[in-house]
């Protein structure tokens, strides 16, 4: 974790959605949560950017590390586990956009 | 297949169906594959600095398929080793040639099937 302190974009509980976004190049935020909606479930701290380190360097400028959660039931259409069960992803701030609390209820399926 | 799944990377397999579950085993680090890692820990070494993980995880992550298929974790480190020391100049496919005909001559010498 880097000595820089950040602020947080988001409070915790806040809705957000990862990106829609497929670029090429080295991505760390998995394939099958992009344009997905969670909450932020708390700070992990702020890191390099692993993305741009990739291709040599440090990968500054540091960002914000984020807990997101995620309902199963919402990310599976055919999840049978229990209702209450959640993911938890690690995603860096630039990976994430704000959401509205309508979205966060409509949930992630079709 | 649309554009942006050409850029799904190869290990990006979360929520993909698969034909068989993951081996979760685990097993006793044979010598080879120790001292692969501390290979790797030499070529990360702060005074040296010849390239970072994150580097390293792309490479392994882009090794051509057949490769990442069929080679095991330890093997794709090596792989993606090469690929670096190769890109970055310090070492010729030549020269990793050349050292892999003198050991494996080494070896026959010593009774070591190769």
């Amino acid at each position: 974790m880097s000595d820089d302190v950040i602020a947080p974009r988001f409070k915790i509980g806040d809705p957000v959605r990862v990106k829609a976004q497929y670029p090429p190049g080295h991505i760390r935020t998995p394939w099958y949560i992009r344009g997905k909606v969670g909450s932020i479930g708390g700070y992990l701290g702020s890191y390099w950017n692993p993305e741009k380190s990739a291709e040599g360097g440090d990968g500054k400028p540091d960002r914000m590390v984020y807990h997101v959660h995620f309902e199963q039931a919402q990310l599976w259409p055919d999840y049978h586990g229990n209702d209450s069960d959640e993911l938890v992803v690690d995603l860096q701030d630039h990976w994430l956009e704000a959401a509205s609390p309508q979205e966060l209820e409509a949930g992630n399926l079709p | 297949m649309s554009d942006a799944e050409t850029n799904r990377g190869q290990h990006d397999i979360g929520g993909l169906n698969v034909d068989s579950l993951i081996d979760r085993s685990e097993h006793r680090l044979s010598l080879s594959e120790r001292r692969v890692d501390a290979m790797m820990n030499l070529l990360f070494a702060p005074d040296r600095k010849i390239f970072n993980i994150d580097e390293m995880r792309r490479a392994i992550e882009t090794l051509p398929s057949d490769l990442y298929e069929n080679y095991n974790y330890y093997e794709r480190w090596t792989l993606a080793m090469e690929k670096l020391l190769i890109g970055k100049g310090i070492m010729t496919p030549e020269e990793i040639a050349a050292k892999v005909a003198e050991i494996k001559v080494r070896l026959k010498e010593a009774g070591v099937s190769v």
